[in-house]
């Protein structure tokens, strides 16, 4: 495991997404309100580019006639057959316990930190004074 | 209440895919302008200051889902030169017929709105346009891909015609006529249209969905699209019932009828519950000289996408042997939002030979494709 620095900070906007291919796999990082999260861009379903799909929030319905827009924007829909996916777990909605889009542990990391290393930034230029977005792999 | 019991497995259909023949594939205009250098200029004049008359049921809207944009497009699928989902022929070829190294494809080209137009002069000559434009746009660039004869079935003269002027072109490879007509298609008033089909070596192909002005189910209206995508089956179920109830299998031995995008596991019950009820209302039907099964068995093939997902796995391989695995044929759709991918479509690992047959050689035979 490594761990790979993947954008400054001000780079993901809040809602905002970035693609990105460590070791050969593509991961979309996503930030959620100041958290960032990161997924496998393939679907498990049928292997669409999952990272590119709408970002839509989890629309719930304790009963016919009853909704409620929850976790705005945590949802993230496959472009292909509109599976929905929980951004923050990889869980879908359709079995959340059975089918997950693989999820990948992100941290945010200071540059003074980030200079002295062991990381692998493969495209990101790492400045002391910003924070950075690190993804483990 | 589910209950698994068996544990899903999903298994890969190896190379057997490659190659295969999709028969669903769905070319689309840039701008509703590309029919125009196909049609007169009194049809041009028509089509741009009129406009289409569709019997539709529903105001202002359509029955597809919206959660896709493009009324259920593929969301990866938009040409970065512009222009709707399968309007880009490069595109298509990277997205699909190269992808999977596609033998050939059948064009299903919902565009136009000759099938549903009530204006059936009008829909006449967008028939011809769209016959036109598909062969321009698609196959002569592309030979991979094979027409689809667009006709109005409300205006026999010029069906017959364009039938006719089409036969013989190895460009067309069917005829498509839409699953929800004015009235059952075995009634006897679209026989000679059926008849000409069959007397000119073309299969006619069945593609879900479109609009009638009748409610899309039997109970009326549906209120969500989850609750209309059955109602293809629905559409399917009352195609394959007439067709056979009214002897059409009698009076033109030849039809070969294709059922498109319309699910599959469904037929056999049908099947099973038409030879039941045969048995004792033979009475009322003597000219079906044969038991309903027999007709499906030997008239009706069916596509596989959206594909069948039985909960356990396995039971898709029993399902196959009911229709037959001679009478199956694969399809993605491309580019809708709900087509498949012939690598992960099958959840269940296919014998070799039904693989062959489903991916490839049975639409090699029925179409005659070299």
């Amino acid at each position: 495991m490594a761990r790979h620095v993947v954008a400054a900070v001000g780079e993901i906007p809040p809602g905002g997404r970035k693609l990105v291919t460590i070791r050969g796999r593509e991961i979309g990082v996503f930030n959620l309100d100041g958290a960032y999260y990161a997924l496998i861009n393939r679907c498990p379903h049928q292997g669409a580019a999952l990272c590119t799909g709408a970002i839509v929030s989890r629309l719930e319905a304790p009963m016919p006639g009853e909704y409620r827009l929850a976790q705005p924007g945590s949802m993230l829909r496959c472009p292909w057959h509109c599976w929905e996916f929980d951004i923050r777990t990889g869980q879908s909605w359709c079995e959340p316990e059975d089918v997950k889009a693989r999820s990948y542990a992100v941290t945010v990391e200071p540059g003074e930190r980030l200079a002295r290393g062991p990381f692998v930034a493969e495209t990101v230029s790492v400045a002391v004074e910003e924070d950075y977005v690190v993804v483990t792999l | 209440m589910n209950v698994a019991l068996q544990t899903p497995r999903i298994e890969r259909p190896g190379e057997a895919y490659l190659g295969f023949v999709d028969c669903d594939v769905h070319p689309f205009y840039r701008t509703p302008a590309d029919f125009d250098p196909f049609l007169s200029a009194r049809w041009r004049e028509h089509r741009q200051s009129i406009g289409g008359r569709s019997r539709q049921g529903l105001a202002r809207t359509s029955l597809y889902p919206r959660m896709s944009p493009g009324n259920g497009m593929r969301g990866d699928a938009w040409p970065k030169t512009g222009g709707p989902p399968g309007s880009d022929l490069a595109l298509m070829r990277e997205q699909l017929l190269d992808l999977s190294d596609v033998r050939a494809g059948l064009l299903a080209p919902l565009v136009g709105g000759a099938a549903a137009e009530r204006n059936v002069e009008f829909g006449a000559a967008m028939a011809v346009a769209v016959n036109e434009w598909q062969c321009a746009h698609f196959c002569d660039p592309e030979p991979r891909l094979k027409a689809s004869v667009q006709i109005t079935l409300e205006h026999e003269e010029s069906a017959l015609a364009e039938i006719e002027a089409r036969a013989g072109d190895a460009r067309f490879a069917q005829v498509n006529i839409p699953p929800r007509g004015i009235e059952p298609l075995g009634r006897h008033r679209y026989r000679k249209i059926l008849a000409a089909c069959a007397a000119n070596g073309f299969p006619i192909s069945l593609h879900l969905g479109g609009t009638s002005g009748h409610a899309s189910t039997g109970g009326g209206w549906p209120s969500f699209y989850h609750e209309e995508h059955p109602s293809y089956v629905q559409s399917m179920q009352s195609l394959v019932t007439s067709l056979v109830c009214e002897g059409v299998f009698e009076t033109v031995p030849d039809l070969k009828v294709v059922l498109v995008e319309g699910g599959f596991a469904w037929l056999p019950s049908l099947a099973w519950r038409l030879d039941k009820h045969w048995k004792r209302l033979k009475a009322e039907v003597p000219h079906l000289r044969r038991a309903p099964s027999e007709y499906i068995r030997e008239h009706v093939w069916v596509s596989t996408q959206p594909m069948e997902e039985p909960e356990r796995p396995d039971d898709m391989l029993r399902t196959i042997e009911w229709i037959g695995p001679d009478r199956i044929l694969f399809s993605t759709d491309y580019p809708h939002w709900d087509q498949d991918d012939p690598r992960y479509a099958f959840k269940v690992r296919l014998p070799e030979d039904w693989a062959r047959m489903i991916y490839r050689e049975n639409a090699m035979a029925l179409y005659r494709l070299d």
